[in-house]
């Protein structure tokens, strides 16, 4: 673990109770989701200026917590890189936003609604990022299938010629 | 198949200002077949005559499902997929993938091979640079540009064909190293593009760099400052021309680049003139760095020698049963990693491209996520585009140096 | 040819109709801009002076299409991208043709899942298909001229009215 990171964590888990863990030289705490905009406004002061990456994982079957949101801040005059996870339950998943704090979780905020039913709250504008307005599901959850449509091969070449739906002139 | 979706003023009303809903201004859809919004991205622009009031983008056209996609495949067939995500930039984007899995699975690589990875990778920063300049020039009218640069274009991606066997995806950067060692007309090659390159950009400059047309369409235009960057998440050439120095090759070097001695380019004014200058003088430190790594390449094999990672030479399987197991076994379940995250970032022409990787401990990604700059980058397109003109948003747009299936994935 | 070989050196030829309708056609036949994704590259590639594709008559890409007989669809074609590409298919003018460029607009190429329509044969009808990922110029120009072949063998019964 870098030295000048010890501080830091020592202070967020003084705040606001972080179970911090490592692996392959990579740090990341654990915290609950009503302290997120306090501990995301804490780092912004700390230093960490630069949100690079906001994602979800989905832990499907297991229903508690289901999803863990991942903000991964980096801080470019400490040169730093620090990951919050967030457990989330798979029933009405919600969120603060931090979109007031960090301006380009505005649209990966709406990329986790699009993609696995996050809401958050607070959020000026959510809506559909990636997928057309009209779409039902959300999309990388681990219980929508993949959408594979069977090859064509030589065997099955005339079956599925009947069911493929060529465009009309 | 979904019906083409009318949206009315209503359904945006929280995002235009108040003079689109009492009519006075105009909503105009700048579509996604477009010639200047390089690929499929549609902006739809409130406009008072000329002048644009506000601009809403509408992304998702290119949405290929590239992550979901590759939670079905192994690892190996994983990768495949990775060069078709900003598809400028197939060697980086190999090597972003391949570097994660490295650091997941703790896999050493040689270092001719990490050496080789630098030269391609540089080459390929040199060709998107290239695309770029050869596009946006190209909307500014400055139409020669675009024939010149797709020549230069040509030299590189006969290196690539030449390693590789594929021009743009070449999935030749592995976890463990390459796929192969370079042939031995590689080295003549890149010598001849060392040579010829560096006048070619001096043409370049001379075309556009002082040009009054040039500047009077760029300068001043779609300013940004080093805070609202690091707001937006930007990174990448932008944010080094609105004076924060940051580039993760310098700051937290991977692959060897702490060894090779190279400037990061910065200016403060943050416009369009300011990013076009960053990446014209990153082509020139992209060719240095290629000199430095052809000069100082040693010998050595080009593959790591860990057997459950990376498949053993076809000689060795004939002689060895270890082999052919390993063979057998790489071939059909692939290998595994063990259970845990890893975030894990490269400097891409556009900015920082990371790769979140999750494992369950089976030999298929449980979540793979990629963090690509140009949908960071993008989102700045609004505040940088208030009150400029439909033809200065066109520049801007330029200036960004978006790729559609970085944003889209 | 009796009477070639009595006008001789005036300057006249003789032709069927049929051929020199397809002449015309295939001499000047504009694209219309529908790069999508990485074949668009290519396409540019195609176009640009290595190899040049104005040698066979696209001299420009014309990006409205109301002023092009050709769609090259090069790239991946999204659910979301579907309606749009059948709208400005509708738009062209009649004769228009469809080169369907990559393995992604053939037939989904390397992504068979939610998001991309596996072939753009299902939103618009093809008359040549490219492969490769992404296919080289040398093959896209092959594309095109297998078209030409295919314009200068149609009969005027089998135009749309």
């Amino acid at each position: 673990m870098e030295k000048k990171l010890q501080p830091i964590l020592e202070k967020l888990e003084k705040e606001f109770g972080t179970a911090v863990s490592e692996y392959r030289g990579d740090t990341s705490a654990v915290l609950p989701a009503e302290k997120i905009v306090a501990a995301c406004q804490r780092l912004q002061d700390l230093g960490f200026e630069l949100l690079s990456a906001l994602t979800a994982v989905d832990y499907w079957p297991e229903e508690k917590p289901r999803f863990h949101v991942i903000y991964q801040f980096t801080s470019i005059s400490l040169n730093l890189v620090l990951t919050l996870r967030v457990p989330v339950p798979g029933i009405k998943p919600s969120l603060p936003t931090i979109s007031h704090i960090f301006r380009n979780a505005n649209w990966r905020e709406r990329e986790l609604w699009d993609m696995f039913g996050i809401k958050f709250h607070g959020h000026p504008d959510l809506r559909r990022i990636l997928m057309p307005a009209d779409w039902e599901g959300h999309p990388l959850r681990k219980d929508y299938p993949l959408g594979y449509e069977e090859p064509q091969f030589t065997f099955n070449y005339e079956e599925i010629n009947l069911r493929k739906p060529y465009a009309k002139e | 198949m979904t019906d083409i979706q009318e949206i009315t003023v209503q359904d945006l009303k929280h995002l235009v200002s108040e003079r689109a809903i009492q009519g006075e201004t105009v909503l105009l859809n700048m579509g996604p077949q477009h010639p200047s919004t390089h690929g499929v991205l549609r902006l739809l622009l409130e406009l008072d005559g000329e002048v644009v009031v506000s601009c809403i983008p509408d992304i998702g056209f290119l949405h290929t499902g590239i992550e979901k996609n590759m939670e079905a495949k192994t690892y190996a067939k994983a990768e495949v997929m990775s060069d078709r995500l900003d598809y400028m930039n197939t060697v980086g984007n190999n090597l972003a993938y391949s570097l994660a899995v490295e650091k997941l699975v703790d896999l050493d690589v040689p270092a001719r091979a990490q050496s080789i990875r630098v030269i391609l990778t540089e080459l390929q920063r040199f060709a998107s640079h290239l695309v770029w300049l050869g596009t946006s020039a190209l909307d500014l009218a400055a139409m020669s540009m675009f024939l010149y640069c797709f020549r230069e274009r040509e030299y590189i991606l006969d290196v690539m064909e030449m390693c590789s066997g594929q021009r743009m995806m070449t999935t030749y950067i592995r976890p463990g190293g390459l796929w192969r060692d370079v042939p031995v007309e590689f080295e003549a090659a890149v010598r001849d593009i060392l040579k010829k390159f560096p006048k070619r950009i001096d043409e370049y400059e001379a075309l556009l760099t002082r040009n009054p047309l040039m500047l009077d369409r760029t300068y001043g235009i779609g300013k940004l400052t080093g805070e609202e960057c690091l707001n937006f998440g930007v990174t990448g050439p932008m944010l080094r021309a609105s004076g924060i120095a940051w580039d993760l090759r310098k700051d937290r070097p991977y692959c060897g680049y702490e060894q090779y001695d190279f400037k990061v380019p910065t200016r403060t004014e943050g416009d369009v003139y300011a990013r076009y200058l960053v990446r014209l003088e990153e082509m020139r430190q992209a060719l240095k760095i290629v000199q430095q790594a052809l000069d100082k390449m040693p010998l050595g094999p080009v593959r790591s020698q860990n057997r459950k990672y990376v498949p053993p030479p076809r000689s060795e399987i004939g002689v060895s049963m270890e082999a052919l197991i390993h063979h057998f076994k790489l071939w059909t379940e692939g290998y595994s990693a063990p259970k845990g995250a890893i975030y894990s970032a490269v400097e891409s022409p556009r900015g920082e491209l990371g790769v979140y990787l999750e494992s369950d401990g089976g030999s298929k990604p449980y979540r793979i996520h990629w963090r690509t700059p140009s949908f960071d980058n993008l989102q700045s397109l609004p505040a940088m585009s208030k009150g400029v003109l439909v033809a200065d948003l066109v520049a801007i747009i330029g200036s960004v140096d978006i790729v559609l299936g970085d944003v889209d994935r | 040819m009796g009477i070639e070989q009595k006008l001789g050196n005036l300057g006249v030829a003789t032709t069927t109709l049929e051929q020199a309708v397809a002449w015309s056609r295939t001499n000047a036949m504009w694209p219309m801009l529908f790069g999508l994704a990485c074949c668009a590259i290519e396409m540019m590639s195609a176009q640009a002076a290595h190899y040049d594709m104005s040698r066979f008559g696209m001299e420009l890409m014309r990006p409205s299409p109301r002023q092009s007989d050709l769609m090259i669809v090069a790239g991946r074609v999204t659910r979301k991208m579907a309606p749009v590409l059948r709208r400005l298919y509708d738009q062209m003018p009649e004769p228009k043709w469809v080169i369907s460029m990559g393995d992604c607009a053939s037939c989904g190429g390397v992504f068979n899942n939610y998001a991309i329509v596996q072939g753009v044969d299902e939103v618009v009808p093809v008359d040549v298909y490219v492969a490769g990922c992404p296919p080289r110029p040398e093959a896209l120009i092959h594309g095109v001229l297998r078209l030409y072949e295919k314009v200068q063998s149609m009969k005027f019964a089998e135009v749309k009215s």
